[in-house]
């Protein structure tokens, strides 16, 4: 996939740096509104749409932002965005917005949306820009998906409110309350760590490292990638 | 050869003592807590036990195993975790609550952390918090079922102590001292409780040292309640608040688990004063009446903070500074 291309940009976002799995940003939300599927939807969703647009007009704006302010700059634009979609939260889907709560104002200062801005949308053009917001809004959404899917199957043998469990399992109530937001966030992200080690390990040849030259039989480095895979 | 002298470098003092044979002790020692248990609520006790104990020590053996590490069954650290999780459950709760307590305190809380000597908290009291709050029911339950005590006494009936005292009633001590109340399955009879805490004394398993001071900054804490809270000193409320509920099981037994206490003296003293002070604020300010298992779990959070301001000054180093 060529750098920078609308394709590579959501395979970016949603597997390769996952930032709920990978980067391990926006841990706030990730970890407070999954208490179901539905929420952890909603959550990303709304998240994915203010950061696409954001990413939009901040890299429309990326020449004439100052650097030495560029923090505020981008500040002023997510709470512009977050504040349109509040509003239209409240409208138009008002139970999302009573069960979202206070998380959809702290949208403005998830470290996604700046992290992005900052890392990405700064330095690139607008229409990568765009699509590295949706990727990275779209991988958000999974893994708050998968987070509040696994609570809501222990904590309420539901998903999505439709009953799944047998009606004798009783519901382990831990995994919808706080506790449970770790130790489920824990294991899905072991789980990933897993499956990455193994697809690493495919791609690194370690008779014929690029960095060392000599191979790793004779290199010390236990820091080195070809070492740890 | 025998003859031959061994040189070697210090430390000189040799022990016999090992994990096993500790945590084989301290079982001994829980035996006459379970046995009275047995005896009061009837062969379900046992039943929970043993389920308990078997899930902790299958969920060692199985963890160990598929991750191809050191098998560590036989220090008797998870039949000691398993028993202590038992004895902290209410005789009528479902069975498999108990597979699932040891599932959790083994797997999550010890074995995920590093194994024994690498836990943050008492597997066993994080095992019975996780299981007191998913399934608050069931884990508060103290219906009594066809035990021993059911058909003989009807101090039986009615609430456990300490819901009773929260509720502002009187209640007696004698029953306390004996254990024919309500409660978890371990926790009811404070005499078999000390029998127990008196062999660990003697064998030099733990020291006066944190059950000491928890019971004595427990004590400090309610009778400056009870004058202030209360208007007036009651000893009657004050014992039965030392000997009622898990304080005594969870004071010998469960604060003074070697791995997640400090080590160093003074630290141990702090340790037992913050749990006296936690356990008497959970107990009269929260909403439940019990609180020495999240006292326990929130105070071995601590323990790593409480190790670094009271760690000793070496031989030689500080002292006053010239001036």
């Amino acid at each position: 996939m060529k750098a920078n291309s609308p394709s590579e940009r959501l395979y970016n976002g949603i597997i390769k740096e996952n930032p709920t799995f990978c980067l391990l940003l926006g841990m706030c939300p990730t970890l407070a509104v999954t208490t179901s599927a539905t929420n952890g939807v909603g959550m990303g969703l709304t998240t994915m749409v203010i950061l696409a647009l954001s990413n939009m007009f901040i890299s429309m704006l990326r020449k004439v932002i100052p650097e030495t302010s560029r923090v505020p700059a981008f500040i002023v634009v997510v709470a512009s965005f977050v504040t349109i979609v509040q509003f239209l939260l409240e409208g138009f889907i008002p139970s999302l917005y009573d069960a979202l709560g206070l998380y959809i104002p702290l949208i403005v200062v998830n470290c996604i949306i700046l992290g992005r801005a900052e890392a990405y949308a700064s330095k690139n053009g607008v229409i990568s820009s765009l699509f590295d917001g949706i990727g990275m809004g779209l991988g958000f959404t999974l893994g708050l998906t998968c987070i509040g899917a696994v609570r809501e199957i222990l904590g309420a043998g539901q998903i999505f409110g439709f009953q799944v469990m047998p009606s004798a399992y009783t519901p382990i109530t831990i995994f919808i309350l706080a506790p449970g937001a770790f130790f489920v966030l824990a294991f899905l992200v072991a789980l990933m760590n897993k499956l990455n080690v193994g697809s690493a390990k495919r791609k690194i040849d370690p008779s014929n490292s690029v960095s060392c030259g000599s191979g790793c039989a004779s290199c010390g480095n236990a820091a080195c990638k070809g070492k740890r895979g | 050869m025998n003859d031959m002298l061994k040189v070697s470098a210090s430390p000189h003092i040799r022990s016999k003592t090992s994990t096993d044979k500790i945590m084989m002790l301290v079982a001994i020692a829980l035996l006459p807590a379970s046995l009275f248990g047995i005896y009061n609520f009837g062969i379900r006790a046992l039943l929970v036990m043993l389920i308990s104990i078997a899930s902790c020590v299958a969920t060692e053996w199985l963890y160990e195993k598929g991750l191809h590490k050191k098998c560590t069954i036989g220090d008797f650290s998870a039949v000691v975790t398993g028993l202590l999780l038992a004895l902290n459950m209410p005789p009528t709760i479902p069975l498999w609550m108990p597979i699932i307590g040891g599932v959790f305190a083994i797997l999550i809380v010890k074995q995920l952390f590093g194994g024994l000597g690498q836990n943050i908290m008492n597997p066993a009291l994080a095992g019975r918090c996780f299981l007191m709050i998913s399934f608050a029911g069931p884990m508060t339950d103290f219906t009594v079922p066809s035990g021993a005590f059911a058909t003989v006494y009807d101090t039986v009936s009615g609430a456990t102590p300490l819901a009773a005292m929260k509720a502002g009633e009187t209640v007696e001590l004698m029953p306390l001292l004996i254990g024919n109340i309500k409660g978890t399955i371990g926790e009811t009879s404070a005499i078999a409780l000390l029998v127990g805490a008196a062999v660990l004394l003697y064998f030099k398993v733990i020291d006066m040292r944190i059950p000491g001071t928890y019971i004595g900054s427990f004590a400090v804490f309610m009778v400056l309640y009870e004058i202030f809270g209360m208007g007036g000193l009651d000893i009657n409320h004050l014992l039965c608040e030392i000997f009622g509920g898990g304080l005594i099981l969870g004071a010998f037994f469960m604060a003074t688990d070697y791995v997640t206490t400090p080590i160093t003296q003074n630290g141990q003293i702090v340790y037992g004063c913050v749990l006296g002070i936690l356990t008497g604020i959970f107990r009269m300010f929260g909403g439940s009446a019990e609180g020495v298992s999240y006292a326990i779990i929130f105070s071995n959070l601590l323990v790593p903070l409480i190790e670094r301001v009271t760690i000793p000054k070496a031989f030689g180093k500080g002292g006053a500074k010239k001036a």
